[in-house]
């Protein structure tokens, strides 16, 4: 029979290391780039093990007319705040214009009126935000599968980039003294949530025009996502093959600042 | 499981014994002759702690994550004027102090729940930063990062204790008998009265200890995942029944955040049980391997 001295002692060697560096060390790791890094290399095998059930078709469960709330709770930006935004909508939008481009054997640019002429989709869905409430409402919109259809996207094309209207925070001013603007909000997903038949250019909102504070006039829906994979006031779309050159490189707004990309859990 | 191995005292008491001379306490009364008996094995030590690391830091950037809306709510949708649990701010903004709400009745918990300092700083924050993981408030995107990697490692070394139970048999210690049932009232009483099974009847779970790790390893711990799971949307598409066993996302994660206080319950008696009983031999024992005996009386 074994000897259980020499492993004693290591084991509890070891437990005693694992306990300080846990119970000491947490916090002072907790936010270290390299930890982070690491911990981010998950997002992939997420995103991979829910693909594998939920592959490119599944749909989110759609809710009853009685389900909507009275007031769709809106988050984050409630007006872009910007002179070109108030004369957008002090004339209702008419003038407003989506560039639809980038690696695109087609470049489009779709006036409201043209989004509105597509076949809409209607779906009463549930909104989930990142920060864990849950709202339900109407939306109606233009599948985004048209769209990319009649842009006809080209082989190398791998992800849909919405640029939006909505400055986030303050301009300010970097290390050499000159000024820097507040960057936009921007999000991307890839060809096969943006294809998924539940994914809409969303122009109303419980049978209503987008109100302002929901992204009017035109917001993103991909209701197997995370409210903020969903661009509000979005105004440009980009279809690219990586976001390496685009903001902080990392695919959206709040990716830049450590959110995941990956935004179905 | 190996039997006896070495006879005598251990090495702990040789200590325990010159440190009382060295204090010039008096010789402590003679103890029973014991026999180190091979407890655990060494996947079930290592899955034990690897365990243990993984609710502590599931636990805390969960409660990070819960603090970016620290309300809970029935139903699929939130019901932002009647939640059913919520830590906030009351008064005014010049003078506020934290409370918590459970249904109808509201409680004063300023410095703990609600209110509390985050760096010296008072902060409108639900769990306070002792509790958070990373300590600051909101750091949502962070608590993000470490709750879903320790989910999956979770969840891993969970597979990893249920194959190893089943193919070793070990899962005949964790089932609780009809006999455990009927013995349940006695048992909660001699534990109550910190009387612990000794001798022979220390080598095997008594009926308590199957009944609580029964209730952890096959209620708590396929509740907790399966109610993570009903909160991701893109799960909710895959499996729409999720949503129907636990009554909407809202409600899932109601159920997520009582079930990580049930397991937070669960550790505070697992740690007063090893208190109350042999914390040293207890401690040994996961981390070793091996379990002090004292020899019943017919053994001599």
């Amino acid at each position: 029979m074994a000897e259980p001295l020499p492993r004693r002692s290591f084991l509890a060697r070891g437990a005693a290391l694992a306990g300080t560096l846990v119970l000491a060390g947490c916090d002072g790791i907790a936010s270290s780039p390299w930890a982070l890094d690491l911990l981010g290399q998950v997002e992939n095998l997420t995103r991979r093990t829910q693909r594998l059930f939920a592959g490119g078709h599944a749909l989110a469960p759609e809710y009853d007319k009685a389900d909507i709330a009275a007031i769709f709770r809106p988050n984050g930006t409630l007006n872009p705040g910007t002179n070109d935004y108030a004369i957008h909508m002090a004339n209702e939008f008419k003038d407003w214009v989506i560039p639809v481009g980038g690696l695109v054997e087609k470049p489009l640019k779709l006036t409201l009126a043209d989004i509105r002429a597509l076949p809409a989709r209607t779906q009463i869905t549930r909104h989930d935000c990142v920060e864990g409430w849950s709202c339900i409402g109407e939306w109606t919109g233009a599948p985004l599968q048209l769209i990319l259809a009649a842009a006809n996207p080209k082989p190398e094309a791998r992800y849909v980039v919405f640029y939006c209207a909505d400055p986030m925070g303050e301009a300010s001013v970097d290390a050499g003294g000159n000024p820097v603007p507040a960057p936009y909000y921007y999000e991307s997903l890839d060809l096969l949530e943006a294809t998924h038949p539940q994914t809409i250019l969303a122009y109303a909102l419980n049978g209503k025009p987008l109100p302002v504070e929901n992204g009017a006039p035109i917001r993103l829906r991909a209701e197997r996502q995370l409210g903020y994979k969903m661009p509000k006031y979005v105004q440009h779309i980009d279809l690219v093959d990586s976001f390496a050159r685009i903001g902080g490189g990392k695919g959206g707004y709040w990716e830049d600042l450590r959110y995941q990309w990956y935004g179905g859990i | 499981m190996t039997d006896a191995l070495r006879e005598g005292p251990t090495e702990w008491d040789g200590l325990v014994d010159r440190v009382r001379a060295a204090l010039r306490l008096p010789p402590r009364a003679p103890k029973k002759p014991t026999y180190l008996f091979y407890r655990h094995s060494v996947p079930v030590r290592a899955l034990h702690w690897i365990n243990a690391i993984c609710m502590l830091i599931l636990l805390m950037s969960g409660l990070q994550i819960f603090n970016a809306h620290p309300s809970l709510y029935w139903g699929n949708a939130s019901d932002f004027d009647h939640p059913f649990v919520s830590l906030t701010a009351a008064g005014t903004n010049e003078h506020y102090w934290g409370v918590t709400q459970i249904g109808p009745w509201t409680f004063n918990t300023d410095g703990v729940l609600g209110v509390s300092d985050t760096d010296g700083v008072k902060t409108v924050r639900g769990f306070p930063e002792w509790a958070t993981l990373p300590s600051a408030s909101p750091d949502l995107a962070i608590g993000r990062l470490w709750h879903f990697a320790f989910a999956w490692l979770l969840v891993a070394n969970g597979g990893a204790y249920f194959a190893y139970v089943f193919w070793s048999r070990h899962y005949k210690e964790l089932v609780p008998t009809a006999a455990d049932i009927r013995h349940l009232p006695h048992e909660i009483a001699t534990h109550a009265k910190l009387r612990f099974p000794k001798g022979e009847a220390a080598k095997h779970y008594n009926g308590l200890q199957r009944l609580s790790y029964f209730a952890v390893l096959f209620i708590l711990a396929p509740l907790i995942v399966l109610t993570g799971l009903t909160m991701s949307p893109t799960m909710d598409s895959a499996f729409p029944f999720l949503l129907w066993v636990f009554g909407g996302r809202q409600s899932a994660r109601t159920i997520h955040f009582l079930v990580a206080f049930s397991f937070l319950g669960f550790f505070f008696i697992h740690i007063a049980a090893l208190i109350a009983s042999a914390p040293i031999n207890g401690m040994r024992a996961m981390i070793t391997g091996w379990f002090a005996i004292e020899k019943d009386k017919e053994d001599g």
